[in-house]
């Protein structure tokens, strides 16, 4: 049993049909998620700091909205050109327009074109890229590498140090590079460090135990556990985030107490539901629909899942899903 | 569980007639305490005591069957609140709504449009189970529409306060419909309609508790096939309704909140499409048991139907696709081969990014017993023998001119056993990681 549950005794049931009021079946929970400042100054946000299930508490809890931009947005579907122009290929211009059309609570730079096994573009040119986008907008920033962990090492850790003071969320620190991450990141720049793990409660546990071994604080460590779009295996991630949220609220387990930050984006847009052309599926309708679709369903699924910052990439799905956080909330 | 098996030891005649086929009157109890076998098995407890028992060992949910004939449909009977405890056992259902108010063109229209969203995925397929109509104004119009739904096939909801209307409606809609329904101010006579057609009855009230009064006004009437509306008014209620709702019936064994629900996203969101996908996901986790939106399109049926075969599906088994060749991007005869195993999130992945490439190509899933590629290859499921002797069964041969066959590079290691069992094949490496294949086919093909 993961949790207590309060309820007026009901009285003997072998004694019949008795009237009996409504009493709201209370989740008594012990633990409580971390709460996790991101960015500075006025721009900074808190993510976490919930003691219940997402929503079913009253401590405030409310999830971050944020949008993805990149580097290489060669791959990213049509529509995202008629919606951003020019402004897609000069990421500081590009960051700023996804603010002001989407009004995200934050922003992801993905600097993709760091892959050593595509563009292997520089790590300084990478950093000045960061730089850059971060003088043109006044949200909380995200910096994604290009999942090379070799490359992510040196990257995020350039990131990091060219950015201090400004409380960025290095996304994300994985076995294979935790250590350069953790130690440079989140301890000598004083970033926050995002500790990834595919879809999986221990080994979830397992690095942020490292990372915390390490020296990183917990409060300054969130998760990336990991997604799929839906229809792709999401049983996986909706049990695994409600696996994460219950050992750390119901259990107490202080080793997954860290707020989790979501990247759908890429996966939402990467099924043949969001990739095939009107021509080629004819009967499925609308591409852009069908991508913010994929996107909308996707996140929120995590957010009730227990996702504290939710990253999409189109500006309709922010919107919506800021929608259904503030109406959740009421 | 509401009783303990002493509880019902107490009402037993303690003598261990083994009548019930059970050795001891203790172990009769102790099963009879868990549902495992029925009360009524024990000849000498009396009448009285039976029916208080029958009800409190019943499980905390009811099990609500809807819809006649093809259409019919199970709700409710869940045992848990997280499907990582046990599987979630019946799948919600989608529903759109139409009303006598549309225009005949525009009900048109809205038929077209549930008709086309018709298909498979993975063994299964995917349509709008529920059509609801709501009463504007014209009976005759409400009616005859109700019968419409009732005859392509949908289960009809006739969607009305007035039970004369309601009366109408749901005698010509088939057994099982669902009549939405009950307020404080129609009970009686909605409980008559509903009891007298067999439908099911949904249950609208304006607070939380206001509906648990209401339920139990509608048992007291002797009605038990019973909807509960999460409420309309806003997100937030519907949301923490919903989850009070089931968790009162789970966890706080509250028998009177032990039905399905039904969520209405389109009173939630109206004109909001992309708001009404995202309620519809968030309450196809969080219990709702009917979700309702204003249309269907593929926009909102591809995720919302994949994400609902995902969370109802046996947490103790991983979901397996069927061993076959399947086709990618229209292959014409002279496209490459990959292999890969049966176990579903792996085709998943290796399909959309073969999707992903553009690249025509054949994708060869052998019986691999489940499990990922290496786990399926370390258990002996996956390796050379297996590939070839599907790859020869299959005729994979006759399919395609190409010859290549490419093998994950995970199990790079079967590639010269495979060369020797193929002979006329060359068995070619693939990348480690699926997001590298669309790169890979690319290269390939130039």
């Amino acid at each position: 049993m993961y949790f207590e549950i309060n309820i007026l005794k009901k009285g003997n049931r072998l004694g019949g049909n008795k009237k009996m009021p409504y009493k709201k079946a209370e989740q008594k929970f012990s633990g409580k998620i971390n709460t996790c400042e991101i960015g500075a100054g006025d721009a900074a946000i808190t993510i976490g700091g919930e003691n219940s299930l997402p929503f079913l508490g009253s401590e405030g809890f409310k999830t971050a909205v944020g949008i993805a931009i990149t580097d290489s947005p060669e791959d990213w579907a049509e529509c995202f050109g008629t919606i951003y122009g020019d402004d897609l290929n000069n990421p500081a211009a590009f960051a700023k327009a996804a603010i002001e059309k989407s009004g995200a609570d934050f922003l992801l730079l993905k600097l993709a074109s760091a892959d050593p096994n595509g563009a292997n573009n520089a790590v300084e040119n990478c950093v000045a890229t960061a730089v850059a986008v971060e003088a043109a907008v006044n949200v909380p920033l995200v910096i994604e590498g290009c999942k090379n962990a070799e490359k992510d090492a040196k990257l995020l850790e350039e990131v990091a140090k060219a950015l201090e003071g400004k409380n960025v969320v290095l996304f994300s620190a994985v076995e294979d590079n935790y250590k350069t991450i953790g130690a440079a990141g989140g301890m000598a720049y004083g970033q926050k460090v995002s500790a990834e793990s595919a879809v999986d409660i221990n080994l979830a546990k397992q690095l942020n135990i490292l990372l915390t071994q390490l020296g990183v604080k917990s409060k300054d460590i969130v998760m990336d556990v990991g997604s799929a779009a839906v229809g792709y295996g999401f049983e996986y991630v909706a049990s695994t985030m409600d696996r994460i949220r219950l050992a750390g609220l119901g259990q107490n387990d202080e080793s997954l107490q860290m707020p989790i930050v979501t990247d759908i984006s890429n996966d939402a847009w990467g099924v043949k539901e969001a990739v095939f052309t009107e021509a080629e599926a004819p009967e499925w309708g609308n591409l852009e629909a069908r991508g913010i679709g994929m996107e909308v369903s996707t996140a929120a699924a995590c957010v009730v899942g227990g996702s504290n910052a939710i990253i999409v990439r189109h500006p309709e799905s922010v919107k919506t899903i800021q929608g259904l956080v503030s109406g959740i909330i009421g | 569980m509401a009783v303990k098996g002493l509880d019902i030891f107490k009402l037993t005649p303690k003598s261990n007639c083994k009548e019930c086929g059970f050795p001891t009157c203790m172990a009769f109890s102790m099963k009879a305490a868990t549902g495992a076998v029925a009360i009524e098995k024990c000849p000498y407890i009396s009448e009285e005591s039976k029916e208080a028992l029958s009800e409190a060992t019943a499980p905390p949910m009811k099990t609500i069957k809807v819809g006649a004939g093809d259409a019919e449909a199970t709700l409710g009977g869940e045992t848990v609140l997280f499907r990582h405890e046990k599987t979630l056992v019946h799948k919600n259902l989608f529903a759109v709504e139409l009303s006598d108010a549309m225009s005949d063109a525009e009900v048109d229209a809205a038929c077209a449009k549930l008709e086309k969203i018709n298909y498979d995925r993975i063994g299964e397929m995917m349509f709008v189970e529920v059509v609801g109509v709501r009463f504007a104004a014209d009976q005759d119009k409400f009616v005859a529409l109700v019968k419409k739904v009732a005859d392509c096939g949908k289960i009809p909801m006739i969607i009305t306060v007035d039970a004369e209307v309601a009366k109408a409606a749901v005698a010509v809609a088939g057994a099982k419909a669902i009549i939405m329904g009950a307020t404080k101010d129609n009970t009686e006579a909605m409980v008559e309609v509903a009891k007298a057609a067999d439908a099911v009855l949904g249950v609208t009230a304006d607070s939380i508790e206001a509906l648990h009064d209401l339920v139990e006004a509608i048992e007291k009437l002797g009605y038990k096939n019973l909807i509960l509306n999460v409420g309309e008014a806003s997100i937030k209620e519907a949301y923490a309704n919903a989850i009070a709702i089931r968790t009162s019936a789970i966890k706080g064994n509250d028998r009177t909140f032990g039905y399905p629900s039904i969520v209405f996203t389109n009173k939630l969101a109206p004109g909001n499409i992309n708001l009404q996908i995202a309620l519809a996901s968030a309450f196809v986790l969080r219990y709702g048991s009917i979700i309702v939106l204003e249309e269907m399109d593929f926009n909102a049926a591809l995720p919302l139907f994949g994400l609902r075969q995902n969370i109802f599906t046996d947490p103790q088994k991983p979901m397996r696709v069927e061993p076959k060749v399947y086709e990618f991007n229209k292959p014409t005869g002279t496209d490459p081969v990959l292999v890969t195993v049966d176990f579903a999130l792996s085709y998943f992945v290796v399909a959309g990014e073969i999707e992903r490439s553009k690249v025509p190509a054949y994708l060869a899933i052998p019986d691999a017993g489940g499990y990922s590629v290496l786990t399926a290859w370390a258990a002996g499921k996956f390796g050379s023998n297996v590939i070839a002797n599907f790859i020869k069964e299959n005729n994979v041969a006759d399919l395609t001119t190409s010859r290549k066959l490419i093998l994950p590079g995970k199990v790079a290691v079967l590639q010269g056993d495979l060369a020797e069992l193929l002979p006329e094949w060359e068995v070619v490496v693939g990348p480690n990681e699926a997001m590298q294949i669309p790169k890979f086919l690319r290269d390939l093909q130039a």
